[in-house]
């Protein structure tokens, strides 16, 4: 057995009861996302408030499930380095749609 | 020849090759989704109206589908849970389970784009439908190659836990992140496409 599996093996009794913990918050918070939509908020608002609770979400799915909470160093970097490129990806259309400074 | 580092961790990266795979495979996978939020960013900013996704789509059945994707990932991360405490015969279950809840989801999307196609909402109809289209299908993709590597470690590929169990729990973990990152990418596509 490597050191990983024996490292995940003693606790993974205490890793279940966290699935468990987390399968619920994020039935809870799939609910709180329908809810909130149903006020009928202005767009900006709205948008905010999803985004909000999707990366709840999604940084549960991500620190738990796939347990980003407790991953080597070179994950950590590879990452970060896609987290930059994403959000520029994102940033590009907006800056563009906003006239940016070096867009006119 | 064995293919070397499989089970035990490299020295340099302390992880192993398949970890390190995985996680760059995903690294490129969100690149591949957020071109398309991006575009999506881009074409609902540049439209002077845009439709509230609950007019047109089905909410209560993405949300169905959205507890669907979020039981198979706890069903997934059990499935590895058990080979851990090495449990195969609870690990075929939760495996499976997570099969059967992928194909249910699937299902429901089948009957979703069967009723636009009923109404002649086409991707060509506007382009909200062109991107609600084109980001539900590829995700659609994804569910489906997952549920065959999942299919494949459940059938055929459990074989492995014979001779060397060690590698094929990191494979099932490996194929676990993948199916993660499916549920993490759904979780955004339902408010951005139903709710908003």
């Amino acid at each position: 057995m490597t050191s990983d599996h024996a490292d995940h093996a003693v606790d993974i009794d205490k890793h279940v009861r966290i699935y468990i913990t987390v399968f619920a918050a994020l039935l809870v918070l799939t609910i709180v996302t329908v809810a909130i939509s149903r006020f009928h908020l202005p767009v900006h608002q709205a948008v905010t408030i999803a985004l909000i609770v999707a990366t709840i979400k999604g940084s549960l799915v991500a620190c738990y499930f796939m347990h980003l909470i407790s991953e080597k160093r070179l994950i950590y970097a590879v990452l970060a380095l896609t987290v930059v490129f994403f959000i520029a990806l994102l940033a590009l259309p907006v800056i563009t749609v906003h006239d940016g400074f070096w867009i006119h | 020849m064995d293919i070397p580092y499989t089970v035990e961790l490299r020295r340099d990266t302390g992880l192993n090759n398949g970890k390190i795979g995985i996680w760059l495979f995903l690294a490129s996978e969100v690149m591949l989704f957020g071109a398309l939020f991006a575009s999506y960013i881009l074409i609902r900013t540049g439209s002077p109206v845009w439709p509230r996704g609950d007019t047109i789509l089905d909410v209560p059945l993405a949300t169905f589908n959205t507890v669907v994707l979020i039981s198979s990932s706890v069903t997934m991360v059990m499935a590895w849970a058990s080979l851990m405490r090495r449990r195969f015969g609870t690990f075929r279950i939760y495996m499976g389970t997570t099969i059967l809840l992928g194909a249910v989801f699937l299902v429901v999307k089948y009957f979703e784009y069967g009723h636009h196609f009923h109404l002649g909402e086409f991707p060509s109809h506007n382009n909200f439908l062109a991107l609600y289209f084109t980001l539900t299908g590829l995700h659609m993709l994804h569910v489906a190659g997952g549920m065959a590597v999942n299919a494949y470690f459940w059938g055929p590929g459990a074989k492995l836990w014979k001779t060397n169990p060690e590698w094929f729990i990191n494979r099932v973990e490996h194929a676990g992140l993948f199916w993660h990152f499916v549920d993490l990418v759904w979780i955004f596509l339902f408010p951005t496409l139903y709710l908003l």
